[in-house]
C-alpha cells in the first residue's frame, strides 16, 4: 500500500471502526460514511494533500475506494503540477 | 515535575488577536446602534426591516466569510463567529439572516459550477442578492433525505415540483438554494425568485425568531437553467447542502452564545437593581447560583465555539464534528439561561417590557434549526471528535 493510501486509511479508520479496510473496497457501501464523513473525507483529502476537490470530482467512483481516492489524488496532483 | 523557564512559550492559548478584539468591538457598537434597540419592535411586527438589511450590507456583514478576491468580506472563522455572537446578542432574527445567507453563499461557492459562480458569485458575496435554504418540507424536517421536492432534467435546465416550508427570509430572498430528488437522488439547485413557476407565501404566527421573515414556497414546473445545479446529481445533501449545515451550525452556535450573553446582560442588570426583602436580588444565594450559572454556561459555550472556529480556521477534518457539539451545548446553554432569566425577572419576565422573554423564544428557536438536539446527539455520537 503506497504511502497516500496508507494516510487515507488512517484518516477513515476513526469512521471505519473495527474493519480491516481493503484497497477495493466500496467504504459507501459498507455504510460507515455519513453524510458529515463524507464531508470531512473532502476537508481531509484537500488538506492532507494540497488539492482542491471541485464540483467537476464529485462523482462517488472518485471516493469510493482507497484506490479510487488514490487515483483521483494522482490526476489532481498531476494537474497542479502542470500549472 | 518540568519547571518552565520564564520566556518560554507557555504552549495552549486561548485569547484573541489585536484584529479580533477590535472587530468585535465594531460589531458590538454596530449592534447596539442599530439592531439591539429595535429588536422587540421588529419581533412584534415580525418583520426586521430593509434599511437594516441595507445596514448589514453597506458594513460587509453578509457574505463576511467568503473570500475578500470574491467579493466577500474576508472574515476568519472566529472572527465570523464573533460578529455574529454581538447581532445575536441584539436580535436573532438578524442573526438568522446571516445564518441563512452565508449558508448558501459558501455553498455556491463550495459547489457551484464557473458559469454559476460568475453570473452570481460577486452579488451574493457582497448581499446584493439574498440568499435563502430551501431545505424543509411539510413532510421532511429532520429527515432531510426525505424530501420529496422533484427535479426532472429538460432541454437546457431542470424542472422543479414540489413545496418548501419554514425557509427563514423566504419571504425576501433572491436565491434559494434547493434540495430535490433527480432521478431519485438529492441534488441541489440555486433557484431565483424570479423564475418562472416559482412563488412564494408568508408564514404567520411564529414565536421564535419571529422576524425572520419565514415563508413557504412553491416549485410549480419551475425551470432552472443547468447551470443552477449546486455539485452533481447525488450530492445535493451530502456535500451541498451537508456543507451549508456545517456552516449553519457554527452560526447557529455562535447565535447561541449571543442569546446566552444577553440574558447574562439583562440579568445583571435586573438583579442589581430589583430590591426584594430589602435588598437586591443579586444579594440572595439563590439568585447568586442561577447566574453563576449562567455565566459559566455562556463561557463554556463560547469556548466551545472558539475550539470550532479555530478547527475551521486551519482546515482541520476534524471541524465538522466539533461544531456539532459546540452547536449542541451552546443551543442548550442559551435555552437554560434564557429559562433563568425570566424566572430571575419574575412577572416582569413575562412581559414585552423586558427583553428576556424573547430571548427564551429564540433559544428554544437554536435547539431546533440546523439539526435538532436530538439529532445532534446522535450525530455528535456517530461522529465523535477526536482528541482535545
Amino acid at each position: 500500500m503506497n504511502d497516500r493510501k496508507e494516510k487515507i486509511k488512517q484518516f477513515l479508520s476513526k469512521l471505519v471502526r473495527n474493519h480491516d479496510l481493503k484497497d477495493d473496497e466500496d467504504i459507501f457501501a459498507l455504510g460507515f460514511i455519513n453524510s458529515l464523513a463524507a464531508l470531512q473525507l473532502v476537508s481531509f483529502l484537500e488538506k492532507e494533500f494540497g488539492i482542491a476537490i471541485e464540483d467537476d470530482d464529485l462523482d462517488f467512483s472518485n471516493f469510493n475506494t482507497l484506490n479510487n481516492m488514490d487515483a483521483l489524488l494522482e490526476r489532481k496532483l498531476a494537474t497542479s503540477a502542470e500549472v | 515535575m518540568s519547571q518552565q523557564a520564564p520566556n518560554s512559550d507557555p504552549g495552549m492559548r486561548v485569547e484573541l488577536s489585536g484584529a479580533q478584539r477590535e472587530a468585535r468591538l465594531r460589531f458590538r457598537r454596530f449592534a447596539q446602534e442599530h439592531v439591539a434597540p429595535h429588536a422587540g419592535g421588529w419581533d412584534r411586527e415580525g418583520r426586521v426591516p430593509p434599511e437594516l438589511i441595507g445596514r448589514l450590507r453597506e458594513n460587509g456583514y453578509l457574505g463576511a466569510p467568503l473570500p475578500v478576491e470574491v467579493g466577500g468580506g474576508g472574515l476568519d472563522a472566529i472572527t465570523y463567529g464573533l460578529l455574529t455572537e454581538e447581532l445575536a446578542r441584539g436580535c436573532s432574527s438578524v442573526r438568522s439572516l446571516l445564518t441563512v445567507h452565508d449558508m448558501v453563499a459558501l455553498a455556491v461557492w463550495r459547489w457551484g459550477g464557473r458559469e454559476l459562480k460568475a453570473q452570481v458569485g460577486p452579488h451574493v458575496a457582497r448581499g446584493e442578492l439574498l440568499c435563502a435554504l430551501a431545505l424543509s418540507e411539510p413532510e421532511a424536517g429532520s429527515d432531510a433525505a426525505g424530501v420529496q421536492t422533484e427535479a426532472r432534467a429538460a432541454e437546457g435546465g431542470y424542472v422543479l415540483r414540489g413545496r418548501k416550508k419554514w425557509i427563514t427570509y423566504g419571504q425576501v430572498a433572491d436565491l434559494f438554494l434547493a434540495l430535490t430528488r433527480c432521478e431519485g437522488k438529492l441534488t441541489a439547485f440555486l433557484v431565483p425568485a424570479d423564475a418562472e413557476g416559482f412563488s412564494r407565501r408568508p408564514l404567520g404566527g411564529i414565536v421564535g425568531t419571529r422576524a425572520s421573515l419565514l415563508a413557504e414556497l412553491e416549485f410549480d414546473e419551475c425551470f432552472v437553467p443547468a447551470s443552477h445545479l449546486v455539485g452533481r446529481v447525488g450530492f445535493g445533501l451530502s456535500h451541498v447542502v451537508g456543507a451549508a449545515l456545517d456552516h449553519g451550525r457554527y452560526s447557529v452556535a455562535w447565535g447561541a452564545v449571543g442569546i446566552a450573553q444577553a440574558c447574562l446582560d439583562a440579568c445583571l442588570e435586573y438583579t442589581s437593581t430589583r430590591k426584594q426583602f430589602g435588598v437586591e436580588l443579586a444579594q440572595h444565594q439563590l439568585v447568586q447560583r442561577k447566574l453563576t450559572n449562567m455565566i459559566t454556561d455562556t463561557r463554556a459555550a463560547r469556548l466551545l465555539c472558539y475550539r470550532a472556529g479555530y478547527m475551521r480556521q486551519v482546515g482541520d477534518p476534524g471541524a465538522a464534528s466539533e461544531t456539532l457539539v459546540a452547536k449542541y451545548f451552546a443551543s442548550k446553554a442559551a435555552v437554560r439561561a434564557a429559562n433563568d432569566a425570566v424566572q430571575l425577572h419574575g412577572a416582569n419576565g413575562l412581559t414585552e417590557d423586558y427583553p428576556v422573554a424573547r430571548y427564551l423564544r429564540d433559544a428554544r428557536v437554536t435547539e431546533i434549526i440546523e439539526g435538532s438536539t436530538q439529532i445532534q446527539q446522535v450525530s455528535i455520537a456517530r461522529n465523535p471528535p477526536g482528541e482535545l
